[in-house]
């Protein structure tokens, strides 16, 4: 067992990252609160006094503020969604042998090394322009009206495109967890005359059940902070401003920094719900 | 010791003499054409003065939410930045400009056009020199109005753009009657909505500032629009801003585009267009009966914030690259018709520049836009396509997201106006103007 | 181990998963092919596959208008500096974590991950101002040290699990054989957490390199990365998907042939402790 003196020297070694980190969150946070109670205006002179509750009372009772949260919420449940279901079956087929399995493993991982800028702007422009991207040449070639996809299916465009980015991630992770599966377990139950479909819902799945919690809750921390990828295709017009973005209005745009702190508050909160409710499962799967 | 006590002396001696010593500058500038040519030049400017420049280029939106940041924190990280005809006055007016009111006898400043001077002045003080200007203006294919058997007038109404572009309009050939901006964003489909809006009638405010989106002007612009290019626009109009109506206009796939003047010399420019040969001009549109057109102002300018340590040769910049000899220098390397528009009167005075096709149009253009007098009805702001007040940018972005959503067919005209109407009225209510 | 599979199968799982390989990096694909077109070549319909005149006008194109070395150069610096610099604050910390646990210790490494849930905008200003006092506004110091702490809670929950993957008896052994701590740490536990380490510094290369909001916003010229190079082109003006496709390849070129050729340590050890 670890002595008294080891302990100490443990809280020692942990302190400098303790320490930063408590200061890169609570230097800003104190910040933050503080402006969120202020009528701060930059483009006005700056801080013209206190302002009391009065921005946390308009961000939430601003029109924006409900549909911002629920486009936050589709947005990361529709990416998660996707990359864990599609990683999963991806996962199951680069584990089958075949020729060029390393190449392929390439293939599939290049995306997560593409900048969030560079890829908005590369699906944005090269594939959903509606005149001259890939897509609109695809849909003409087999004579039908090419699809404005930044503003007809605004939505459904940017999870895409998100997704894109981070099926990589969760197939890596996924695939590392189906590696480590005892093949032997895997064999007896063929023995016993498991079909495809049983060995993976009673053998495969609850193997994965731990490196699933991780993939979404990594994902989950940069999903609820994506920017990029809205600012580049819709500007948050045609129902995909998210919470972050309409922060990113109020402090930016509007260059309301007193109202745009409350907004990042209610964002913190939300995100700190997000992370209890994830918490609860991964703490779960984490003592495993 | 000996060696640092030279170069003091030496330092001093220069100070005492008033030599200015050779700095480097840092540009914050937006990313168009205009912009990226001038950089091309840059060696001309150190050759003669001995300033070295850095550029910081970026993306429209980018840039502007990067220098707003640096100047409203005072951070200091930029000795010039490249501004609008938006920011500058409202910037002036806090102090956070230097003012241009010493330039040198050559620089000429009366020569600026006094729309220009005017819109980059607060209380008479320039504050910023107009890098171009522009206005907004009727492109139209010469060829496709021959076919069409119609003439363009020099003065055309609402009506007759519908007209044209009815005759004009091919989907077989891929050929779109008319191409306007759609794109959400305040300097771009918000922009072209707010002309549209003037030159129905329309207004952002009444003199008490209550937002007038419950207007009939204002249904009746929206109804219009959304009928023009719904039956003859291209498809996912909501999504195009200036840039994709540029490269659908030079790709011929539309027969009118209504937009800024300084497009004329990118589809006249053979290299990028391919109907360089064939574009007519005529002035933005109104409704039948309404006095004002549908023509905006605009100007691309060089500001020095207030506090930086290099002021002088900031201005040695600045009249470096808005003067006579700069238009000059372009004109012998790249043509006339290639020179920053839209700044100085001597442009248009000057005799190659008058046989270029689209400069006269241009220069109407612009002496037909008034910012101190935009619309039918008085109102309390200046600015045409926009309303000179620190929260309008962010308030017209959202109501401009809302007409996007219309025109992507996501809700009715009437709800986006409702909508335009709260947030509109919200926003000036939370900045206490109401 | 292996199982026997027919050719027939095998054939069929590599068609299949070269078809969604291939599907999957298309978009990267068509971009670089893309650099090379003309620009009446990009948008040509039908789209020209190879068929085309390759060119490196694009390329020369943007080089003459940025200086692209200096971007890469900052990019390079601020992901290698900041990841250095969080993996020798790490390594001491997930040390102490993974060997000395206490009650406290899962709760500490949540309330890390969970400083990452910060909205970067919300707090633009605070951190701007704070710069500008500290003189720290587009310095490289800065920058690294921002990316360092967005990273920091990555990194030490990648180092734990690893570090917790290793066997206690080792150390114990190494303690009675009078190992002090210093020793234990430099002599057994990194050369055993060398391939976990690897891909944590790999990971976390990635995400910085790849930052685009503090990196974008607190810098100007002298620490400027490949983020900064391709917030200039955007949206220039006219055609320009073949100019567009050229910095984009520009700016991810590097990191995806880093990622490719360190591809096999990253799947090895990307598992977050997710394989038991």
């Amino acid at each position: 067992m670890a002595t008294k003196a080891s302990r100490s020297a443990a809280r020692l070694m942990m302190a400098p990252a303790v320490i930063l980190l408590m200061g890169w969150m609570l230097v800003p946070l104190t910040m933050t609160v503080w402006f969120s109670f202020r009528k701060y205006l930059p483009l006005r002179g700056g801080d013209l006094g206190p302002a009391g509750f009065d921005n946390y009372v308009r961000f939430v009772t601003s029109s924006s503020f409900w549909p911002a949260v629920w486009t936050t919420l589709i947005i990361v449940g529709g990416v998660l969604l996707i990359t864990v279901v599609l990683g999963i079956l991806l996962a199951l087929l680069l584990d089958q042998p075949m020729w060029g399995q390393g190449v392929v493993r390439i293939l599939v991982i290049a995306p997560f090394f593409v900048m969030p800028t560079v890829s908005a702007l590369v699906w944005k422009n090269m594939f959903m322009d509606p005149t001259n991207g890939l897509f609109a040449h695809l849909w003409r070639l087999f004579g039908a009206e090419p699809v404005a996809w930044l503003s007809e299916a605004s939505m459904g465009s940017i999870v895409m495109i998100v997704s894109w980015q981070w099926l990589p991630f969760a197939t890596l992770i996924l695939l590392t967890a189906i590696q480590s599966l005892d093949s032997e377990q895997l064999e007896a139950a063929e023995m016993d005359g498991a079909g495809p479909l049983q060995r993976f819902g009673h053998i495969i799945l609850p193997h994965l059940g731990r490196a699933i919690t991780i993939v979404i809750l990594i994902q989950t921390i940069f999903l609820l902070s994506i920017f990029a990828e809205i600012f580049v295709t819709t500007g948050g017009a045609f129902g995909t401003r998210t919470l972050t973005y309409l922060i990113f209005q109020r402090v930016l745009e509007s260059q309301n920094v007193g109202l745009g702190s409350a907004g990042g508050v209610y964002a913190i909160i939300l995100a700190n719900i997000v992370a209890i409710f994830l918490m609860r499962i991964v703490g779960k799967n984490l003592d495993a | 010791m000996k060696l640092s006590n030279a170069l003091r002396a030496a330092t001093a001696l220069t100070l005492v003499a008033g030599v200015s010593q050779a700095e480097t500058i840092t540009i914050a500038t937006v990313n168009n054409g205009d912009m990226i040519r001038m950089q091309g030049y840059t060696d001309d400017f150190t050759e003669k003065t001995g300033h070295e420049v850095e550029w910081v280029t970026l993306e429209e939106n980018v840039l502007r939410q990067r220098v707003t940041t640096d100047i409203s924190t005072n951070g200091g990280q930029f000795d010039i930045m490249t501004i609008g005809m938006y920011e500058t006055p409202i910037w002036g007016a806090n102090g956070w400009l230097v003012p241009l009111d010493d330039l040198s006898e050559e620089y000429d400043v009366d020569d600026i056009l006094p729309a220009m001077r005017g819109g980059l002045s607060n209380d008479g003080t320039l504050y910023a020199a107009p890098f171009y200007g522009e206005s907004s203006m009727v492109m139209y294919r010469t060829d496709l109005m021959e076919e069409a058997g119609l003439e363009m007038p020099e003065a055309p109404s609402w009506q007759f753009i519908r007209e044209a572009a009815a005759a004009m309009d091919d989907p077989e050939n891929d050929i779109n009657g008319i191409c306007l901006r759609g794109k959400a964003g305040w300097g771009e489909g918000g922009a072209f909505i707010t002309v549209t809006g003037n030159s129905f009638g329309a207004r952002w405010f009444d003199e008490n500032w209550n937002a007038q989106f419950d207007q009939p002007n204002w249904k009746e612009a929206l109804e219009f629009y959304v009928n023009l290019m719904n039956d003859y626009g291209p498809d996912g109009y909501a999504t195009n801003g200036f840039n994709e109506n540029l490269s659908l206009f030079q790709q011929g796939k539309c027969g009118m585009w209504i937009d800024a003047t300084v497009a004329a010399s990118f589809v006249t420019n053979p290299d990028d267009s391919t109907v360089a040969d064939s574009v007519g001009f005529a002035l933005a549109p109104n409704a039948e009966g309404v006095e004002k057109r549908s023509n905006w102002l605009w100007a691309w300018a060089l500001a020095i914030p207030a506090g930086t340590q290099k002021e002088d040769a900031a201005k040695e910049f600045i009249e470096w690259a808005t003067s006579k000899e700069y238009i000059e220098l372009v004109a012998e390397n790249e043509g006339w018709a290639n020179v920053p528009p839209g700044a100085r009167t001597s442009l248009y005075e000057t005799p190659e520049y008058q046989e270029v096709p689209f400069a006269q149009m241009t220069l109407d253009s612009i002496h037909a836009a008034d910012p101190t007098d935009p619309t039918v009805d008085p109102v309390p702001y200046v600015g045409i396509q926009f309303v000179a007040i620190p929260e309008f940018a962010g308030i017209a972005t959202e109501v401009s997201q809302e007409f996007s959503a219309v025109y992507a067919g996501q809700q009715s005209i009437d709800e986006a106006l409702e909508k335009a109407q709260a947030i509109t009225n919200e926003a000036m209510e939370a900045a206490g103007y109401r | 181990m292996a199982r026997a599979v027919s050719t027939q199968r095998k054939t069929l799982t590599t068609a299949l998963a070269w078809a969604i390989g291939l599907v999957i990096f298309f978009p990267i694909l068509w971009t670089v092919l893309t650099s090379f077109k003309t620009e009446a070549q990009a948008i040509a319909n039908p789209p020209i596959f190879l068929n085309f005149d390759w060119t490196l006008e694009n390329y020369a194109i943007v080089q003459e208008r940025s200086n692209y070395m200096r971007f890469l150069w900052n990019s390079v610096i601020l992901a290698g500096g900041s990841t250095l610099l969080g993996i020798i604050i790490a390594v001491p910390a997930a040390w102490s974590m993974a060997f000395v646990p206490s009650k406290r210790t899962k709760d500490i490494l949540l309330w890390m991950l969970s400083t990452k849930m910060l909205p970067a905008v919300g707090v633009l200003y605070p951190i701007y101002l704070l710069f500008i006092k500290m003189g720290l506004l587009d310095s490289r110091a800065g920058m690294v040290i921002v990316l360092m702490l967005i990273n920091l809670p990555i990194i030490v929950w990648m180092l734990y699990t690893y570090f917790r993957e290793i066997p206690g008896e080792i150390l114990e052994a190494a303690r009675m054989d009078g190992a002090t701590l210093k020793e234990e740490l430099i002599y057994i536990l990194t050369p055993m957490a060398i391939p976990g380490i690897a891909s944590t510094v790999l990971l976390n290369f990635i995400l910085a390199w790849n930052e685009a909001f503090w990196t974008l916003n607190l810098t100007a010229v002298d620490a400027a990365p490949l983020t900064a190079f391709i917030a200039s082109y955007s949206s220039p003006e006219g055609l320009f998907f073949a100019k567009l496709s050229a910095a984009s390849t520009m700016a991810i070129a590097p990191i995806l042939i880093l990622g490719w050729f360190s591809q096999k340590q990253l799947v090895r050890g990307l598992t977050f402790g997710a394989v038991k």
